[in-house]
């Protein structure tokens, strides 16, 4: 490290940290690397250090020097953020670098001259990057950059997004061959993955490729060769390219060096036990707030962290409600407004916040604020998920962060055992590496041809370099190009409208400047679904129940799904309130407080909710299954389970539990896969058909993270009497055949899943918050578009794209799949004569959450009646 | 989460009842009595005469044209197809199209000759009337059939736009009206009919046609004192009163 960094780390009472060396070592022997390492070890210092010394290298007289580093963050904020933290070292030791960033808030005169006169360090976002290399001068721009930098690599891989993003690195490295890729991420079970993502795979493996441990106590070095052919590769090369000539070489996948930093205080974590018995089913962990209370009372900040907005609400409302102190508490998600949102981070950081409730919109970011503990309430529903929520507290790493899980049912009581346990063990469950998605390969398809013609085999080969998209065929591919060009359907419609021509020269070019503004417009993975405003009414005076049309302030956004199915009214929660909704005023809902003392009658909007993780969801599993593990568990779930043992059966590690009982003269079977909520609906779909046609007549079922309910006229246990097989063959894998092929067709969430790709790849056009909201007469549904598509053309592009989401989005049919053969031969059937204690947990469940799409005649004929009441009464 | 599971037996015997009870011979309006499809479609018996509205045949290939979206080009034999079934079981002796039956002048030029002949085929042995619309007011040859601006018919007055002063009688189309219901968290949203026993608005026929919801200002003036409208279900056509139906 040069004299200067040194005097600087000096300076500061600070030295270099060995994986701050490392990194440096590789980088400048011309080397990608991935560093892993726990929150606090200075990660982001080390991926800038090998830039900020090279840069500083140079001789002063070099001009037009042209850009140097590239920094990509998934949070515009963060990027600001990193922006300002990078002043300090540069301008404490002189050496007159320029760091900008761009984002969406980037001024136009300023994005050209950043164009035109690039900064040496820039610092943005994949959306803002996959704009840049569609920029004509892209060529020019990163023709001299040198290194690029990728934070929060393990939030940014597992989505549409990490697809987008691995494409622009894959062109960044034509663009610039001799560039270096450095990778910064959180522990994760599976640093391979990430390896392979920062380097062009396809091309011949390197054999030098080092590994190193690093204890935070002196460097020990651990060197090791890797294993060319990890599974996923190989599962690559087995769907391997076809091309014309057979004496190509075997597909590669070569790997970045990885730098571990292991260590870092073990976390300070506990289960908070209230002494109190907790339900058997709930999410509102009511019984807890007097001791989270009593423990913000003890602290100086504490991040309340929730898993649903409608969770956030409450416990925000019931906190203020015991806030005898008058403790500055405050409310922070994803459908507040912004302005306020940004209050309450400005607050934080300045110290003046005691607590914030707050969802998964906190989980990554900035380190607003002196943070010394975090709660998790409700289920923790992923080890990974709740290291980084861990990690948000006291950003020292040789200082324990300290934290409390917050079980707000029994069955929480059990995962919450299972997350301490994998904390412990620093076990992870970070989700596989992905195959890219099509949609997302299209949208990147066009932009490549707005920055300039493209040769589609060399496209093609830039391509399946991207580690997501190394296992993509060529015909796969052409269909990609043909989609942009015309749609990609069988009846040559459009021919002469295509958006990419292809010339003479064989070259593919965008048609016109419309074409490539319609790609600007579009660009990015994130689709949101339509929102309206939030806006407090004003009530006319003297005129009780009377609403003034324009409003007060707003209070944030819902999503248009959810205001759809208010009706003028109803109350619910928002923004830390009830209120009650007064009727939608051209984009807005309009609302007014409701009075002291209501209940909010709609009981949740739409809200990201996590399913219970493969990884933990074994760990419940196996607590379960061993007694001998029950002594760690709180004593009122090892008496539950007790019970459950004597009434009924606990199964074992592998096994499915099925129970049917008769009740209140319905019959019902139980299960509990335990496989998260997803699968479990969508395995509810699917039973209810099979059943249906076994003449059971099922009436409904209702699901949770653990089980399924299901509720019959005929009774299957006395089928099984008859039937042996009966159970074995409704549990059977083909399933995921044509059942499962019947119901996505007509499926609600299909249907949304179906909308995001036609987005996503440029088929229909993206609406805009704030955008004039056009009569709905004039929009095109994309739901009609789904319906006619998939009756005229099955097997088209979007369709298949729509259906690779469903295997592991809103349906989780890939983990329904591994449930299934993993419970081929191991259904243990126990006949009940009533209830036992496991199957109360998913039957309270029952009438507890909405219905969405189903059924829709019985809605209106029930709407119907109400005319023939008028009309005869 | 909870889920009903529709047409079990229980749920069919009770939807049953509820239909004896809800079935009406059917509408009158201007003394013609009408039968509304669930296809969407009008039936005047007694005239054996098919009125269908707002068909926007080549609505896709209109996206493509103007704007680059480039939707499915199968809605055009979507609409015929469904239109084909309800011609194949009816037999009319007459069809109405009433109006923007092309989503644009040009409309006709793009069509591919598999539906052109589709249309042909539709059109044989029977009287065909397109009502002039305001997207298709230019819709003048290749498609077979007559043109009218409007249409008597019976006692029926056939136009595509509504008109505030029309006589009663008047069926109309041009506003697509779709009709809202929700209930104890649920909305369901449906294409209808409407009318006041005086005027009738169609429902949009074509595959990609929206709607407007029932509830907008656009039919204040038309029905000043109130309407029923006649949701499209899954299963039979529902009537339910204004009250019950919600705003967007």
């Amino acid at each position: 490290m040069p004299e200067r960094f040194g005097a600087w780390f000096a300076s500061r009472g600070w030295a270099p940290r060995p994986h701050q060396l490392e990194l440096l070592d590789l980088v400048h022997a011309g080397r990608s690397a991935l560093l892993v390492a726990p929150t606090g070890a200075g990660k982001t210092l080390a991926g800038f250090l090998p830039s900020l010394t090279a840069l500083a290298g140079r001789p002063p007289s070099a001009k037009s020097r042209g850009l140097h580093t590239l920094y990509i963050s998934p949070l515009k904020a963060l990027a600001v953020d990193i922006a300002r933290n990078l002043e300090a070292p540069i301008d404490e030791m002189g050496l007159g670098i320029r760091v900008e960033t761009r984002t969406g808030d980037t001024p136009s005169h300023k994005r050209t001259r950043q164009i035109a006169r690039p900064p040496d360090i820039l610092l943005t976002t994949p959306e803002q990057l996959s704009l840049l290399i569609a920029h004509r001068e892209a060529s020019d721009l990163f023709a001299s950059l040198s290194c690029v930098v990728l934070d929060e690599l393990h939030a940014l891989v597992t989505s549409k997004r990490g697809d987008l993003l691995s494409l622009a690195l894959a062109r960044l490295h034509r663009l610039s061959p001799g560039l270096t890729a450095i990778g910064l991420s959180a522990t994760v079970r599976e640093p391979d993955e990430l390896r392979r993502y920062l380097m062009p795979q396809g091309r011949r493996a390197d054999p030098g490729q080092e590994v190193r441990l690093l204890e935070e106590e002196g460097p020990a070095e651990v060197r090791g060769s890797s294993e060319d052919a990890a599974p996923l590769a190989a599962a690559l090369a087995s769907r391997a390219r076809k091309r014309d000539d057979d004496d190509e070489p075997p597909v590669s996948s070569p790997m970045a060096d990885l730098v571990v930093v292991k260590g870092g205080a073990a976390p300070d974590l506990h289960m908070l036990d209230t002494g109190l018995t907790l339900p058997l089913a709930g999410h509102t962990a009511w019984q807890a707030m007097p001791a989270i209370y009593d423990l913000i009372g003890r602290h100086r900040t504490v991040l309340v962290f929730v898993n649903t907005r409608l969770q956030a609400e409450y416990t925000f409302q019931e906190l203020w409600r015991i806030n005898e102190e008058n403790y500055p508490i405050a409310l922070h998600h994803g459908s507040l407004d912004a302005t306020q949102r940004r209050r309450v981070e400005a607050a934080m950081a300045a110290g003046q916040l005691r607590a914030i409730v707050c969802t998964a919109t906190l989980d990554l970011g900035i380190d607003w604020g002196d943070v010394d503990l975090v709660v998790n309430i409700g289920a923790p529903k992923g080890a990974s998920r709740i290291m980084q929520r861990i990690g948000r507290a006291n950003h020292r790493m040789d200082e324990p962060s300290k934290a409390y899980l917050v079980p707000a049912n029994r069955f929480e009581m059990l995962e919450c055992q299972a997350a301490l346990d994998a904390v412990e063990a620093a076990a992870q469950d970070t989700p596989d590496a992905r195959l890219g998605a099509p949609d997302v390969l299209a949208q990147h398809v066009l932009g490549m041809a707005c920055a300039d013609a493209f040769d589609p085999l060399q496209l093609y080969d830039e391509v399946t370099s991207a580690a997501p998209y190394a296992g993509l065929s060529w015909e796969a591919f052409e269909a990609v190009v043909d989609y942009v060009a015309t749609g990609g359907y069988a009846l040559r419609a459009y021919e002469r409208f295509a958006k990419i021509l292809r010339g003479p020269d064989g070259l593919w070019r965008v048609r016109d400047a419309r074409v490539a503004q319609q790609y600007r417009m579009n660009v990015g993975t994130i689709v949101e679904s339509a929102k309206v405003k939030v806006r407090l009414a004003r009530g006319v005076r003297g005129k009780p129940g009377a609403i003034l049309p324009r409003g007060g302030r707003v209070l944030g956004e819902i999503e248009e799904d959810f205001a759809d199915t208010l009706t003028p009214g109803d109350t619910f929660l928002f923004a830390g309130e009830v209120l009650r909704f007064e009727g939608l005023s051209e984009d807005e809902a309009l609302a007014t407080r409701a009075g002291p003392g209501t209940d909010p009658a709609i009981p949740s909007y739409a809200g990201s909710k996590f399913p219970l993780s493969t990884f933990l969801a074994a760990r419940v599993r196996a607590l379960i299954a061993d007694p001998f593990e029950w002594d760690r568990l709180p004593k009122q779930v090892a008496a539950y389970l007790l019970q459950q043992r004597s009434r009924s059966l606990l199964p074992g590690e592998r096994d499915l539990l099925v129970e049917t009982f008769p009740r209140s003269g319905r019959y019902y079977l139980t299960a509990f896969p335990f496989e998260g909520r997803l699968a479990h609906q969508t395995l509810g779909m699917l039973l209810t058909r099979r059943l249906e046609r076994a003449r059971m007549r099922p009436l409904g079922f209702a699901a949770n993270d653990y089980g399924i309910a299901i509720w019959l006229n005929r009774d299957v246990g006395a089928r099984i009497g008859i039937e042996p097989d009966f159970l074995e063959s409704l549990f059977a894998e083909d399933m995921l055949g044509d059942d499962l092929e019947a119901w996505l067709d007509e499926s609600a969430m299909m249907k949304r899943t179906f909308r995001q790709c036609a987005v996503i790849a440029g088929l229909i056009e993206r609406r805009y918050p704030g955008q004039a909201k056009t009569g709905r007469q004039v929009t095109i549904s994309t739901d009609l578009v789904y319906d006619v598509l998939r009756k005229h053309q099955p097997d088209h592009l979007l369709l298949k794209a729509a259906r690779q989401d469903a295997a592991t989005g809103l349906l989780d049919v890939k983990r329904l799949g591994m449930m299934l053969r993993r419970i081929q031969g191991r259904i243990i059937h126990k006949a009940l004569d009533r209830v036992s204690p496991l199957s109360v947990s998913v039957m309270l469940e029952i009438g507890r959450e909405r219905v969405y799409g189903e059924g829709a005649d019985e809605i209106l004929a029930e709407a119907e009646a109400q005319l023939l009441e008028e009309a005869l009464g | 989460m909870k889920h009903p599971v529709p047409n079990t037996e229980d749920a069919v015997l009770a939807l049953g009842q509820r239909l004896q009870k809800t079935t009406r011979p059917g509408l009158t309006l201007a003394g013609e009595i009408l039968t509304l499809d669930l296809c969407g479609g009008l039936w005047l018996s007694r005239l054996r005469t098919l009125i269908v509205s707002d068909l926007h045949l080549e609505k896709g290939s209109a996206y493509a044209a103007r704007s680059g979206q480039f939707l499915p080009p199968y809605d055009t034999r979507e609409t015929l197809a469904c239109l084909h079934e309800v011609v194949a079981r009816l037999d009319p002796a007459c069809v109405v199209a009433l109006g923007d039956s092309f989503h644009d002048a040009r409309g006709p030029e793009r069509m591919e000759p598999g539906d052109r002949a589709m249309v042909a085929a539709l059109q044989e042995g029977r009287d065909w009337v397109w009502i002039a619309g305001n997207h298709d007011h230019a819709v003048s040859e290749g498609v077979g059939g007559r043109y009218a601006e409007t249409l008597a018919l019976g006692g029926l007055t056939l136009r595509h736009e509504p008109s505030l002063d029309a006589p009663d009688g008047e069926v109309a189309g041009h506003l697509h009206p779709c009709g809202k219901v929700a209930m104890r968290g649920r909305a369901v949203r449906r294409r209808c009919f409407v009318t006041d026993g005086r005027r009738l608005i169609m429902p949009a026929f074509g595959a990609y046609a929206g709607g407007l919801n029932v509830r907008n200002a656009a039919f204040d003036p038309l029905f000043p004192a109130g309407f029923t409208a006649h949701l499209l279900g899954d299963g039979r056509v529902f009537a339910i009163g204004k009250g019950m139906l919600s705003k967007d």
